[in-house]
């Protein structure tokens, strides 16, 4: 095993993969020079050439749509949006096209594209830097989304998807690019559409992505003495592996979702939809979604904090559906 | 001109089939309304066939064509089956798209049809992949993208235009001019008249050619291919041009009637003939003949389409994931 940073992770999974195949190539912004502003493909333009880490000018809906046609060409880009925000100028080339272009052709086209991009607040960056949007990604038919909240799993998930024949937005969490895990020093994999559990329990079930597992853990732990909670990542949203948090439901009869997004409209309403269809009889208390206040992401400290879900949010719901 | 008399004779074939094409469609589009069955949109090309003919006379089976909402003329150019494109039309499982697209999104990428596109301008920088993936790959192909003038007023397409000159990505755009952006009038739309001289601004050529011209077309789309092959990037071709129809089978005509009168009398199917006459390149029965032949292709393809099975409903997700 080697300790490694989240940043370092995804880097060695996109350099292991164009080392295994020369149709994988990068395109965005600023990451041939720097290897993006984050550095997630720093050293990537030195070791395999600028023809192969195209760093485009500030034009997302073109050289997204490039990615789009070139995957449709059967090559396999990997797509860097640098914010999810900017996102929102190339969705036409993402819901409308990456989506859809395999369905419409009646299977005849394929379109094995990654768009890597991060998300999430704590950074006093303001609302057009902070958004966590996955839900609008999995609402579309026709996307994979991943979410890792690991090194282990971004690398894994991120060599999956980029051999994956189909669209993938790849969400990651500006503050977990340096936090650190475990990796094995062998090639590894981690399978689009099977859930983990980070924390085995019996009392109440937590369902959390990204950011929020680690916030679920440490809920956990400080619930431990009075709660026994189970932890589970679905680690990607679309396939969601809803017989993982089916079992764990059923085991529990408490159940409570944490997402960073905001709360009206969000991925855990999903979640909850499938439970009171497929195992609404198992609970035995109402279950609780924690989420952001569904406000514009404020800039003020103070504000942001008070925006954020968190800790102690997760804390309350468990303790609300354990009484 | 140094086109053997049967290439000239096949681009009319070519011309002919869109226009016979259009007409069959618009019938079974009608048909189907009055049993109460809707078909959805239906662009019709009619007007502008020598503008898909004259462009991809020049393109390999292995080149692509990105099309738009009013694809028809573009499928068949490109070698499409119209019998499978007919079906599509009506929803069948033997349709080019089995039935998941219509009339907006045929594809068959094995002779690089990459499809219509639903999002006016949408297929503006989806062109610029298979362009870069020729140039990634060393290859001599190029990609062609249709759009109409309408497009050329989305962000996207300057973007693109940007990106193409800037990596000289063997791609042609060819932007068709037909005046009007579904009952918006291009002087509504654009502070200029043409498209072309906007070319200058990202560093590539732009050419202006009469889209109603066969042979002008075919020249223009010479050069611009030619280019890509050898490796000397974009170019943006206006064809100016005028469709016979409204916007679409729902969309009332409003456009003036002398307008309208002004553009049929250059119809580009009679000019050509006329030509071809005139050069000795084709003989009153030949050409009769040729309409014969055609209508009979598309009075089969009808027939085919119509015979044809729906899909199984319970397929309806089918074909959603690699």
């Amino acid at each position: 095993m080697r300790n490694v940073t989240m940043v370092r992770a995804l880097n060695e999974a996109i350099a292991e993969e164009m080392a295994r195949d020369e149709s994988v190539f990068v395109i965005g912004e600023d990451v041939a020079d720097c290897g993006g502003v984050f550095g997630v493909t720093a050293g990537m333009a030195k070791r395999f050439g600028r023809e192969r880490v195209r760093q485009t000018p500030i034009s997302e809906a073109a050289f997204t749509g490039l990615a789009v046609g070139a995957a449709m060409a059967g090559l396999r880009p990997i797509c860097e949006i640098m914010y999810v925000d900017f996102a929102t100028t190339c969705m036409d080339q993402i819901l409308n096209q990456a989506a859809k272009l395999r369905y419409m052709s009646g299977g005849q086209v394929t379109v094995p594209l990654v768009m890597r991009t991060q998300q999430g607040g704590g950074t006093c960056e303001a609302a057009q830097h902070s958004q966590c949007l996955e839900a609008i990604f999995a609402h579309v038919p026709g996307l994979k989304v991943a979410i890792p909240a690991t090194p282990y799993d971004a690398k894994g998930l991120l060599k999956s998807a980029i051999r994956d024949d189909n669209p993938v937005i790849f969400l990651e969490h500006k503050l977990l690019y340096e936090e650190k895990g475990d990796i094995p020093r062998e090639e590894f994999l981690v399978p689009l559409g099977e859930a983990e559990v980070k924390r085995e329990g019996g009392d109440v079930t937590v369902v959390a992505w990204s950011l929020m597992v680690g916030k679920a853990l440490d809920a956990a732990q400080a619930l431990e003495d009075e709660v026994s909670v189970e932890v589970i990542d679905p680690r990607t949203l679309v396939p969601l592996d809803f017989e993982a948090i089916a079992t764990s439901v059923r085991k529990t009869g408490r159940l409570v979702i944490a997402q960073e997004a905001c709360l009206a409209g969000g991925f855990a309403g999903e979640i909850l939809r499938r439970v009171c269809d497929e195992c609404f009889d198992a609970l035995s208390a109402p279950p609780r979604v924690v989420g952001s206040a569904s406000v514009p992401m404020p800039f003020s400290p103070a504000l942001e904090a008070a925006v954020l879900a968190g800790e102690e949010e997760i804390i309350a719901a468990i303790s609300a559906v354990a009484a | 001109m140094d086109l053997a008399p049967e290439r000239l004779r096949e681009m009319l074939r070519l011309m002919a089939t869109i226009r016979r094409f259009e007409l069959r469609a618009q019938e079974l589009f009608r048909e189907g309304l009055a049993v109460g069955e809707f078909l959805g949109a239906l662009h019709s090309y009619e007007g502008e066939e020598a503008i898909a003919v004259g462009v991809c006379a020049h393109l390999r089976d292995d080149d692509y064509v990105f099309s738009s909402h009013r694809g028809h003329g573009h499928a068949i150019a490109k070698g499409a089956d119209v019998r499978a494109m007919m079906a599509e039309l009506l929803g069948k499982s033997t349709g080019i798209s089995r039935g998941r697209g219509g009339s907006m999104h045929m594809f068959a990428p094995e002779i690089g049809l990459m499809g219509g596109n639903g999002i006016v301008g949408g297929g503006t920088p989806l062109a610029l992949g298979p362009a870069f993936a020729a140039q990634y790959r060393g290859t001599d192909q190029v990609t062609v993208c249709f759009f109409g003038e309408g497009a050329a007023s989305q962000g996207v397409f300057h973007e693109s235009l940007n990106l193409a000159s800037l990596w000289r990505l063997p791609v042609i755009y060819v932007c068709e001019n037909n005046l009007w952006a579904a009952t918006t009038p291009i002087c509504d739309a654009w502070p200029v008249p043409d498209l072309a001289p906007r070319a200058e601004s990202f560093g590539m050529p732009g050419m202006t050619v009469d889209g109603n011209d066969l042979l002008a077309v075919h020249e223009a789309a010479g050069e611009a291919v030619g280019r890509a092959r050898a490796g000397d990037g974009p170019t943006l071709i206006e064809a100016k041009t005028y469709r016979h129809r409204p916007h679409c089978m729902v969309i009332p005509e409003h456009r003036p009637e002398d307008e309208r009168a002004q553009w049929e009398a250059l119809d580009p199917i009679p000019r050509f003939e006329a030509w071809l006459l005139e050069q000795g390149a084709i003989s009153d029965v030949e050409l009769a003949d040729l309409h014969t032949e055609v209508e009979a292709e598309l009075d089969a393809a009808a027939d085919f389409a119509r015979q044809s099975p729906l899909p199984d409903p319970a397929h309806f997700a089918q074909y959603m994931w690699a």
